[in-house]
């Protein structure tokens, strides 16, 4: 393997910080890389207890975890979250419980979902976490139907749609942006363009110069983003919510993030990768960028990272150890909420 | 008691429960300021205004997609696909998600949704104005499929279908909006889901059909108690749920059975009332099931009458079932 490249600064003051992102602006960051490291830990654990046939399948979110932690830092606790397949530390730092996320991920009894989807699929409604399919794009149309719901009812909250650079090719993706924009529906499109659907790249999904670029002809604004750069997640995520909450429409934003492992557990990428796009992509770790950044404006040095790692490295091993412990669905879990429980007979 | 048409059953029943429960919306193509191509939705509009009856663009996921959205939030979105036809862009979030997010979700997020599509053929409408395709939704779990075939089954289904706290696909028998006319009664009525209706006593054979096949049925029957065979005709009402005891009761005492449905015999909805049938009514049958149904070829334009079921074919299948065995 050729050498680690070194990792791309981020460019920021801390009075260029306290102007993107206010006088909170440190405390945001440390939680933010707290959350990261989480993320970070639990992905490698995870791939690990995969191979060692603990659980049956992971999707790896290493390499997109600015997004995902700026998007839960960025909305409010009544604002809805439509996920796709790596998403799951927007419901973890918008307080899912790890243990209930690890039940999930066992397929356990103690799963919410009672083992009935693949890992990585959970749904978490105490924060507003919606159920996922594995269907790309399906969610698209969920969010804005949801989003122009609550302009019906004039509720100030607005949905997060996630998705994928695959899924800005999907039909679901246009009706949803283009009835979105009919609607004004409050709702932030994130696109997470991490340059792969399984190993089709990006330039293989569209001839648009930019996915964002396609928000021009629906009638909504369109960003492209650096989404390796937490900070301009979290600021260019704040700017378009904002919008939607006042009323003024959706937008789409591009996240540019690198996949950094394989599309899922069940993925080899060298058979489509080339190593170049790995050293591009080590160089542009969002962890490494947030963590280079809090050091330079001497929030983290090495015993507090450390110290950051081996308490997530701890929660992580309690929940594990919790969740494997726990049984598996019992066999009459199948037809429970296939539909709701019948209602008792009326009165005669 | 009021006499209404099917459509105008149908139009009455999204008004009064619009009028009964401010989560309750509509939305579809056309729907609005038009009052759906069949009228439908004709007069709701001008009542309840944009934001309860919505014109969508034209995408049918679209539709769908948002509908199972307002659900999550807690409306109850009626969906109407224009044709059962078009409903095919749309399958991927019927089945794979409004069928599914209860289940998958452990009870978090029901979906509470309503769609309503005309279906069937008979009004010269060719292949994508015709289509009976009830069967592959009634093979998905988690979604109810409802046909009503008079106009109070039509409020009194749809009413239940509102209520209903899972995803219902409401087919409408679009040959016989207006063909059909019966009393309606006023306020609401719910009619349950899972009860078939016997709209025919009768001793010496059964028909069991659903929707527009009902009127042909029935006739069938007419024609057959002229030469004397006492015939029993059963409108399922609900697809899913199915009143299965009703079907196996019926041909325990009659020994006899035709099916009748528009849609194309292989793998149609029969087929699961023949296995039906044959699991748990074996030693009833005194004769083979009889299928009265399309072809299996793509719906035909000036062909229609030769491929739809008719009372002709009823009767000629009722005979072949009587004198066998």
């Amino acid at each position: 393997m050729t050498e680690a490249p070194a990792v791309v600064p981020l460019d920021y003051t801390a009075e260029s910080l306290e102007g993107l992102l206010g006088p909170e602006w440190s405390p945001t960051l440390v939680n933010a890389f707290r959350w990261m490291t989480l993320a970070r830990v639990l992905d490698g654990r995870m791939l690990a207890l995969q191979r060692q046939g603990r659980i049956g399948f992971y999707g790896p979110a290493t390499g997109q975890e600015a997004v995902s932690v700026g998007a839960a830092l960025s909305i409010g606790p009544d604002d809805w979250v439509f996920p796709g397949l790596r998403e799951q530390l927007v419901a973890l730092a918008r307080g899912h419980s790890l243990t209930t996320y690890l039940h999930h991920l066992f397929a356990n009894d103690l799963d919410p979902a009672r083992g009935r989807q693949m890992p990585c699929h959970p749904t978490a409604r105490e924060v507003r976490y919606v159920s996922m399919s594995s269907v790309i794009g399906t969610q698209v149309t969920h969010a804005v139907g949801l989003a122009y719901a609550m302009k019906l009812r004039r509720d100030p909250s607005v949905a997060l749609a996630f998705f994928g650079d695959g899924a800005t090719s999907a039909n679901d993706f246009h009706a949803g942006a283009n009835l979105a924009a009919v609607w004004q529906a409050p709702v932030v499109f994130c696109c997470t363009n991490n340059q792969w659907a399984i190993s089709v790249p990006v330039e293989h999904q569209t001839r648009s110069a930019t996915l964002a670029a396609k928000s021009v002809a629906y009638g909504m604004p369109g960003e492209r983003v650096d989404g390796t750069d937490l900070v301009a997640v979290v600021a260019r995520l704040r700017a378009a919510i904002a919008v939607a909450r006042s009323g003024a429409g959706p937008s789409l934003l591009e996240f540019v993030v690198y996949r950094m492992t394989p599309h899922s557990s069940s993925d080899d990428p060298t058979r489509y990768q080339s190593p170049e796009f790995l050293l591009e992509a080590r160089a542009h770790d969002p962890y490494l960028r947030t963590e280079a950044l809090l050091r330079t404006l001497g929030l983290a040095d090495d015993a507090q990272t450390t110290a950051w790692r081996e308490e997530s490295d701890a929660a992580v091993r309690a929940a594990i150890e919790t969740a494997e412990a726990a049984p598996p669905p019992s066999p009459d879990s199948m037809r429970s909420d296939v539909l709701a429980p019948a209602p008792p007979p009326a009165p005669s | 008691m009021t006499e209404l048409t099917l459509v105008q059953a149908i139009n009455r029943g999204l008004g009064e429960a619009m009028r009964a429960d401010p989560d309750v919306l509509v939305l579809g193509e056309d729907v609005g300021i038009n009052g759906g191509v069949f009228r439908a939705t004709e007069g709701l509009f001008k009542e309840f205004g944009g934001d309860r009856v919505i014109d969508t663009p034209l995408s049918e996921t679209g539709i769908v997609g948002a509908a199972i959205g307002m659900a999550l939030y807690g409306l109850k979105p009626i969906a109407e696909i224009q044709f059962l036809d078009f409903i095919y862009p749309a399958f991927d979030q019927i089945v794979s998600e409004l069928a599914k997010f209860r289940f998958r979700s452990g009870g978090q997020y029901p979906c509470h949704v309503v769609i309503r599509s005309p279906y069937g053929g008979g009004i010269k409408g060719g292949l994508y104005h015709s289509q009976s395709s009830e069967a592959y939704f009634a093979h998905t779990a988690g979604l109810k499929v409802v046909i009503p075939s008079t106009p109070a089954d039509a409020k009194g289904l749809l009413t239940t279908a509102i209520h209903d706290p899972d995803p219902v696909l409401f087919l409408e028998p679009k040959r016989i909006y207006r063909a059909v006319t019966g009393e309606v009664p006023e306020g609401e009525n719910r009619v349950p889901f899972g009860e078939a209706r016997v709209a025919r006593a009768g001793d010496d054979l059964t028909i069991f059909a659903y929707g527009a096949m009902m009127p042909p049925s029935l006739t069938a029957a007419e024609t057959l108690a002229a030469e004397g065979k006492s015939v029993e005709v059963i409108d399922l009402r609900t697809l899913v749920p199915l009143d299965e005891r009703a079907v196996v009761a019926s041909v325990e005492k009659t020994g006899r059975a035709v099916i009748v449905h528009e849609a194309p015999r292989f793998c149609g909805f029969g087929a699961e009332l023949a296995a039906i049938l044959a699991e748990k009514a074996f030693f009833s049958l005194k004769s083979p099931v009889q299928r009265v149904t399309g072809y299996d070829t793509p719906f035909p334009y000036a062909l229609e009458n030769l491929y739809l079921p008719n009372a002709e074919r009823i009767v000629h299948a009722a005979r072949a079932s009587l004198s066998a065995g």
